[in-house]
């Protein structure tokens, strides 16, 4: 293990090289201080608590070279498009392990409402939001989050103009290529969306090829004044991908912002979905749901921070397991001594289909305000017989009938999805899955 | 169309039906009667095929197969309606994606072809009529939240959409008022015809009085012990069943 932490530390300054011309610049200062923060934490451990049930570290060091570097790919316009799924008119970008595909993307809102740009170019160019911006609220006790901050190179910055309705969802194509050597990457996405704004964003994950291949992805998520934001994560990696997300998403006064994350593949992926309310009057929702079979292991842990009074916030994740998938929930919900008057739900529910599939799930709740309302349940349980034995004696087969009650079981979390394309998107994934 | 021979079946250590011989032929009403316990609700489960019995005997001949040997889908796609007695709630499935899915897989089996949304919407607003069901169920999740009575009114709704060859209603008069009670025996009733048969299990007369029998038989601690015609009913109205299991007694 201390092996792995040598290769990063190595490969750190061998980056830091690299930034030449970036020297002493507020990006360059945050990395530094990620890298050091890095250095004491070393990765997680057997005895990390946050991954207690997640041995990422011990399976990346056997599966992954974490001293590579991900090489461009070389996939056709054709066969990144394949990649494509059916959607609205929407603002388009392609990254293929990591790299910012300009020739495929396209931005249809006008530069008034919308501002993107590629990070790499925004690093080497000095652009000033970015400077001011990175890794200022990225929780670095992640011993991921800090490694992103150090080596992150690539990503998209996003700036929504304040009082601005984004006429067109902005949607972000992530694709790893593993057909070039093991793509080992960190991208890192910054997504500022202005006083009183309203933005509607969709990332999709997916690869190509059957290869081995380790993201560790990061978000920035700035929710600005009575702004709104629905936040979409489809994440369909192969079963070979090891992939680390952490999101931080920080929420000011009278804003409203929706978490969706929905899983279906991977060799481990681990979720780490931070919010923090800052401010009073806020509302978050969180709605997850993962699908897992074979050998994948997905791994939830979602924070929100009530730091003042009159927010609300409310959580439904879901799961259905087969074969000897693993899952874990841990959801935690901080109530501040100044956070009076908050109202904050939880709901962990799992379906195991079999006996080999498992799950840990724990609620955290810790609060420090005495006028507030909080709740949180979580139950694990099989395919209810009666309802299987009720569909089938009205003539529908086994299969079928496995599908409809799994499909209704995952329905509580996809009636909220807000986008009629998403939507119909989840079904279709979500119907092939449970049909074969 | 049925033929039971001596069938036997358990729930864990538990047998419940002791050598059951029933026959039914095409265009009969049958009812089923008996005292709590007696074995009733599991013969009707049994045919219908709930894995939570183990037959341990006897055969079950339905229009010249095993019925015992076909999973409950088949025996359903083959013609056999259970109408539950405590019919399943099923959130986030509704009524109608339910029905058009077990319609349409029974008429895949019959070699029909599936039914557009079209023609499905107009066969299913047919048969509510025939209920006298509301029209607002059909889009709410299956039984979810549905009264007693709207429950066993959308057994026999979804009986009259799947017209099947033989159905055995499982106390479809239990927790009925009056009303419900003769709307839903009307429906039995409008389906009934030269071609099915129709097999009631019941507790009480009462729904006797609105769906005719041509027989009636006692079941009693696992077996049928008396069958007769519909006086056989009346009688039973009246003097209850203790008198029966004197006769059993004595005989024992």
């Amino acid at each position: 293990m201390s092996d792995i932490k040598e290769t990063l530390l190595n490969k750190y300054t061998e980056f830091e090289k690299s930034l030449n011309g970036q020297t002493g610049s507020p990006s360059h200062l945050a990395r530094k201080a990620a890298i050091e923060k890095f250095e004491v934490l070393g990765l997680p451990g057997p005895k990390t608590e946050e991954y207690k049930y997640t041995h990422l570290t011990r399976l990346l060091g056997k599966e992954i070279d974490l001293g590579l570097t991900a090489q461009e790919s070389k996939l056709s316009r054709e066969e990144i498009e394949k990649f494509h799924f059916p959607h609205d008119e929407a603002n388009v970008l392609y990254f293929v392990n990591g790299y910012y595909k300009s020739e495929l993307s396209r931005i249809l809102s006008p530069e008034s409402e919308l501002k993107i740009s590629d990070l790499h170019s925004a690093f080497k160019n000095h652009e000033e939001d970015v400077q001011e911006i990175y890794g200022k609220y990225l929780n670095h006790e992640d011993s991921f989050a800090a490694l992103n901050t150090a080596l992150s190179n690539q990503g998209v910055f996003i700036n929504v103009e304040k009082n601005k309705v984004l006429s067109h969802p902005i949607i972000i194509y992530s694709i790893t290529d593993t057909s070039v050597d093991t793509p080992v990457y960190y991208p890192r996405n910054i997504f500022q969306i202005g006083k009183n704004s309203q933005a509607k964003i969709i990332e999709t994950f997916q690869t190509h090829g059957n290869g081995k291949s380790f993201i560790n992805h990061a978000s920035e998520i700035i929710v600005s004044e009575s702004a709104n934001v629905e936040y979409y994560k489809i994440q369909e990696d192969s079963e070979e991908t090891f992939r680390v997300d952490n999101t931080q998403v920080i929420q000011y006064r009278d804003s409203v912002f929706n978490a969706y994350a929905f899983t279906f593949n991977g060799r481990i992926i681990r979720n780490n979905l931070n919010i923090r309310l800052v401010d009073e009057h806020c509302e978050s929702h969180m709605f997850g749901l993962y699908l897992l079979k074979g050998k994948t292991h997905v791994d939830n842990h979602t924070v929100v921070d009530h730091e003042k009074a009159d927010s609300f916030s409310n959580e439904i994740y879901k799961g259905i397991l087969d074969e000897k998938s693993t899952g874990v929930f841990n959801g935690k919900i901080y109530v501040r001594p100044h956070a009076q008057k908050t109202n904050a739900f939880q709901s962990n529910k799992n379906i195991l289909l079999t006996d080999e599939a498992t799950i840990n799930t724990k609620p955290q709740l810790e609060i420090w305000a005495n006028d507030v309302k909080c709740s949180h349940g979580c139950t694990t349980g099989q395919l209810d017989e009666e309802q299987m034995f009720y569909l089938r004696a009205r003539g529908i087969s086994k299969e079928n009938a496995r599908a409809i009650l799994l499909t209704a079981f995952a329905e509580d979390v996809l009636e909220n999805i807000k986008i009629d394309f998403i939507h119909e998107h989840l079904h279709d994934l979500i119907y092939r899955r449970l049909n074969n | 169309m049925l033929k039971v021979k001596n069938l036997c079946a358990k729930i864990e250590d538990n047998e419940i039906l002791k050598g059951i011989n029933l026959e039914v032929k095409a265009g009969e009403v049958h009812a089923i009667m008996g005292p709590n316990g007696s074995g009733k609700s599991t013969l009707a489960s049994v045919l219908a095929g709930k894995e939570d019995f183990e037959v341990t005997g006897g055969s079950v001949e339905y229009l010249g197969k095993d019925l015992l040997d076909m999973a409950p889908e088949e025996r359903a796609r083959e013609g056999v309606f259970l109408a539950f007695q405590y019919p399943v709630e099923i959130p986030g499935v509704t009524t109608t994606n339910f029905l058009k899915t077990a319609l349409n897989q029974i008429r895949e089996h019959r070699g029909e072809s599936p039914l557009d949304a079209v023609s499905f919407l107009k066969t299913i607003k047919e048969k509510m009529s025939l209920v006298e069901m509301d029209q607002s169920l059909l889009n709410r999740s299956l039984n979810e939240g549905f009264s007693g009575g709207e429950k066993k009114r959308n057994e026999i709704f979804q009986m009259a959409v799947l017209e099947p060859k033989l159905s055995i209603l499982d106390e479809t008069d239990s927790g009925l008022d009056i009303d419900a009670l003769r709307i839903v025996a009307n429906g039995v009733n409008k389906l009934k015809s030269k071609d099915n048969a129709t097999v009631v299990v019941t507790h009480y007369q009462r729904l006797l009085e609105y769906i005719v029998p041509d027989f009636v038989h006692v079941l009693y601690n696992g077996r049928i012990v008396k069958s007769g015609d519909k006086s056989l009913a009346l009688e039973l109205e009246s003097k209850g069943y203790d008198w029966i299991k004197e006769e059993i007694g004595s005989i024992a």
